[in-house]
């Protein structure tokens, strides 16, 4: 991987970056929020680096610290066949004001995986034309992808059939539990609100 | 309807329309099962489509943060499940490119080889579901008894026809069978004979291109900004396959062409799906004869490969190996990392963020048809319904893969 | 083939046997209930994965046409087997409980594969676990996909029943039960003078 993308990066935009990496091969940059709509035009126009397919975009939710989401934006070019990954930071330990600006006027491909972000961690992307939720139903409640939502918590849109209408048992007969089969030593994330008794 | 007050000359009457909402539901037969497009139609026009995916939104990537780094291959399999190897072997090259291992050349070898094989199923099901929605019932007959055979092969190398689950970190489940290269050069003609009798009957015929040329045509500089990867892409005229582009296993040692197309319009997508799977076949004879027959298949680092059963059973140092990786999970070392391969709709990628333990912290995944899923309301707004069909048919969205 | 049972605790199967005038009480039903069972009319509610194994089903290897029951209709109106084919999604289970709304009497569901049946490995809050929990479902096929074959197994079960007139739920059993037969299983280790654990509960038995 040349480094050329990182120090152009580096050099317009000095005061915006946070730090910088390649670890694996994948250049990396995190940049303030403030900055983000702008590096993203920068990336899309500049004649060198010519960013012009939005591979992905995510989010990572670290509830351990402050700012606590991270958006992830992966950039390519098929010109210059060069790769980027920008990550910035938002959210506090609540995650009020997990705000970013969107990208979907630079790239169309754009639209779609911030509603999916909005709709999986609850990032508001402002100036998106139509943020509303893609994968799940409008009348859900909560971001499933942040850690603290319970992972079992359903929302039923159906109201389940009974057991005396069914004539026979529905539910989960032991010994599968809600646990069983997961792995030992994995981290259990409090959960913000209380779920249907179950842990994440 | 009210008599009218004033005479008005021919041509100036201009009656009141709304326009016609139409529902194409989630339970329909050529929405592939799970999209939803709510359209405003003005006539038979379509004025305005919104495309309502999520219907198999099945949490993917919220399972994966329950179980180990082992226990994601089941779930990667069930994303694209036409070609389940190919999503197999990406998953695995991710991690190992997380912990910086590199797997034997047979293994490589044998990863390629079955991805191919994944590759041609996927595209024969893609054709052929396209023909059989256009009313060609007859190749897509032919097009699923070739895919019967290539499922024969991974049925007897993997155990299972869909689902294999036959990815490891670090190598695969088994080594390849002894039968192996002979299954795949006595079937891999008897597929081509099928394809070509499929293309005999339908590019010939005037109906089928018809409906098919100039329909949902994207240039290749909308398809790039839109996201694009593929075949999709490709048969825009942008020849980004990512195993020309950026080789990874074995890629850079065969001779293979990428096969591009030039209108950008559904027949160039079908086209440059038959062509791939030429491609496919030139790829793995290339493979059963540079594939070394013997040699292991697993990289023999203990972190992430389990013991020797006879080990495990025998050995207390194997026992509890075995049973670390089992229970905890293989310790991924803390990172992130973005590896991408070509799935069957382009290229696939995951972004695995790990922090030290045996359970992911997040992965992600880059489904290729979300993405192409997202230009379909472009590609179909001012043509008519019908051209929904075989449009929404060659952008060939795998609910599993778009909806995760 | 195999019913389900409510206790738990026991492996009882009980074996219907397809010409039995057990519940078809006249010659007009025993009639009906030929004419029903080797005409059906799918609704294929196809979601997933499980859906590749319904396209290879209707292929001409394993050729669901051969039990009559090739024929899809797109429109439950005009359907009384409805293939419920692959992972339901909390999304997705209104639509499938209107589909189901709308057909009319007498109607089977099928519900193909395990994610169909009680909602796979998917435990999580958007996966309904079996659509069981929306509507009432006839047989059971498990599997993930199930082999076209265990597929057939579960179509002629249901054949049976519709022949029969019985409508209790039933699940498609392996062929050979591996619990109740022990040759040719691999002992790791067997227990004091050497007896396997099943020999020892059919002696407390």
């Amino acid at each position: 991987m040349s480094k050329l993308v990182l120090e152009k990066l580096k050099l317009a935009y000095e005061g915006a970056i946070l730090e910088t990496h390649s670890n694996h091969g994948d250049d990396t940059a995190v940049v303030k929020p403030e900055s983000w709509k702008e590096i993203a035009q920068y990336l899309r126009s500049d004649p060198q680096l010519d960013f012009d397919m939005p591979t992905d975009l995510c989010a990572v939710d670290y509830p351990g610290r402050t700012p606590r989401m991270e958006v992830v934006m992966h950039l390519y070019s098929t010109t210059r066949k060069h790769r980027i990954r920008v990550k910035t930071r938002v959210g506090d330990e609540d995650l009020d004001g997990c705000e970013v600006e969107s990208v979907t006027s630079i790239w169309p491909g754009m639209d779609w995986l911030e509603r999916e972000v909005f709709d999986m961690n609850g990032v508001t992307f402002k100036g998106h034309p139509d943020l509303r939720r893609i994968l799940m139903y409008p009348e859900f409640e909560g971001h499933p992808l942040r850690k603290d939502y319970p992972c079992q918590k359903t929302q039923p849109l159906v109201e389940y059939r009974t057991e005396e209408e069914a004539g026979r048992p529905l539910a989960k007969l032991p010994p599968f539990g809600h646990d069983e089969g997961l792995a030992f030593g994995r981290k259990h994330w409090p959960t913000a609100t209380p779920g249907n008794g179950e842990e994440n | 309807m009210e008599p009218l007050d004033q005479e008005l000359e021919e041509g100036e009457l201009v009656l009141p329309a709304d326009s016609m909402h139409l529902n194409l539901g989630p339970s329909h037969p050529a929405m592939h099962g799970t999209v939803r497009i709510v359209l405003e139609l003005s006539g038979e026009t379509i004025v305005k489509a919104d495309v309502q995916i999520g219907y198999l939104h099945r949490g993917f990537e919220k399972m994966c943060e329950r179980g180990t780094w082992a226990q994601v291959f089941p779930y990667v399999d069930r994303l694209n499940y036409v070609s389940p190897m190919l999503n197999n072997v990406g998953y695995a090259l991710a991690v190992e490119k997380m912990c910086g291992l590199v797997v034997p050349d047979r293994c490589q070898w044998y990863r390629m080889a079955l991805g191919e094989l994944a590759r041609i199923s996927d595209h024969l099901t893609c054709d052929g579901a396209m023909a059989m929605e256009l009313g060609a019932f007859t190749p897509f007959l032919w097009f699923i008894k070739a895919r019967e055979m290539v499922w024969d092969i991974l049925e007897e190398e993997t155990g299972a026809r869909l689902t294999h689950s036959f990815g490891r970190i670090g190598g695969m489940a088994k080594p390849p069978t002894a039968a192996f290269k002979d299954l795949i050069r006595g079937t891999i003609p008897k597929i081509i004979d099928l394809v070509e009798e499929g293309e005999k009957m339908l590019l010939k015929n005037r109906i089928f291109l018809d409906r098919l040329e100039n329909v949902g045509t994207i240039s290749g500089k909308d398809a790039v900004a839109l996201g694009w990867t593929g075949p999709c892409l490709r048969a825009s005229g942008v020849a980004y396959d990512v195993r020309r582009s950026h080789p990874y296993l074995k890629y850079d040692e065969v001779e293979f062409d990428v096969p591009v197309g030039t209108r950008g319009d559904t027949l160039d997508r079908f086209l440059v799906r038959l062509a791939e799977i030429r491609q496919s076949q030139r790829i793995l004879a290339q493979i059963c004869d540079m594939m070394p027959d013997d040699g292991p298949v697993n990289c023999d680092d203990p972190r992430v490969m389990l013991p020797e059963k006879h080990d495990v059973y025998t050995t207390i140092e194997a026992t509890i190996q075995h049973f670390k990786l089992i229970m905890e999970g293989a310790k991924i070392p803390a990172g992130e990392v973005y590896s991408y391969t070509e799935g069957g709709n382009g290229e696939l990628g995951y972004y695995l963020v790990s922090d030290g333990t045996g359970t992911p912290y997040r992965v992600r995944i880059r489904p290729p048809c979300f993405q192409i899923t997202g230009g379909l309301s472009k590609l179909i707004t001012g043509r008519m319904l019908s051209d929904i069909v075989p449009t929404f048919g060659s952008l060939n969205m795998i609910g599993g893969e778009c909806d995760h | 083939m195999g019913e389900l049972n409510d206790s738990p605790a026991s492996t009882r199967t009980l074996a219907i046997d397809g010409n039995e005038h057990g519940f078809a009480t006249t010659r007009v039903d025993a009639l009906l209930g030929w004419a029903r069972k080797y005409s059906l009319f799918a609704y294929p509610f196809v979601t997933a994965c499980c859906g590749m194994e319904f396209m290879a089903l209707s292929s001409p290897r394993f050729d669901l046409a051969r039990f009559g029951a090739e024929a899809p209709r797109f429109s439950p109106r005009q359907a009384d087997l409805l293939w419920v084919v692959g992972t339901i999604s909390q999304r997705q289970a209104p639509v499938l409980k209107r589909i189901y709304e709308q057909m009319m009497e007498p109607k089977w569901v099928l519900a193909f594969g395990t994610c169909a049946s009680c909602g796979g490995f998917y435990d999580n809050y958007t996966t309904v676990p079996g659509l069981d929990k929306v509507i009432p479902c006839d047989v059971y096929i498990p599997g993930c996909p199930p082999r076209p074959e265990a597929v057939m197994d579960g179509l002629l079960l249901l054949q049976d029943k519709i022949q029969s007139g019985d409508r209790r739920p039933a699940i498609v059993k392996p062929r050979e039960d591996p619990a109740q037969i022990a040759e040719g299983l691999t002992q790791i280790r067997t227990g004091k003078a050497g007896k396997t654990a099943k020999a020892k509960r059919d002696e407390e038995t």
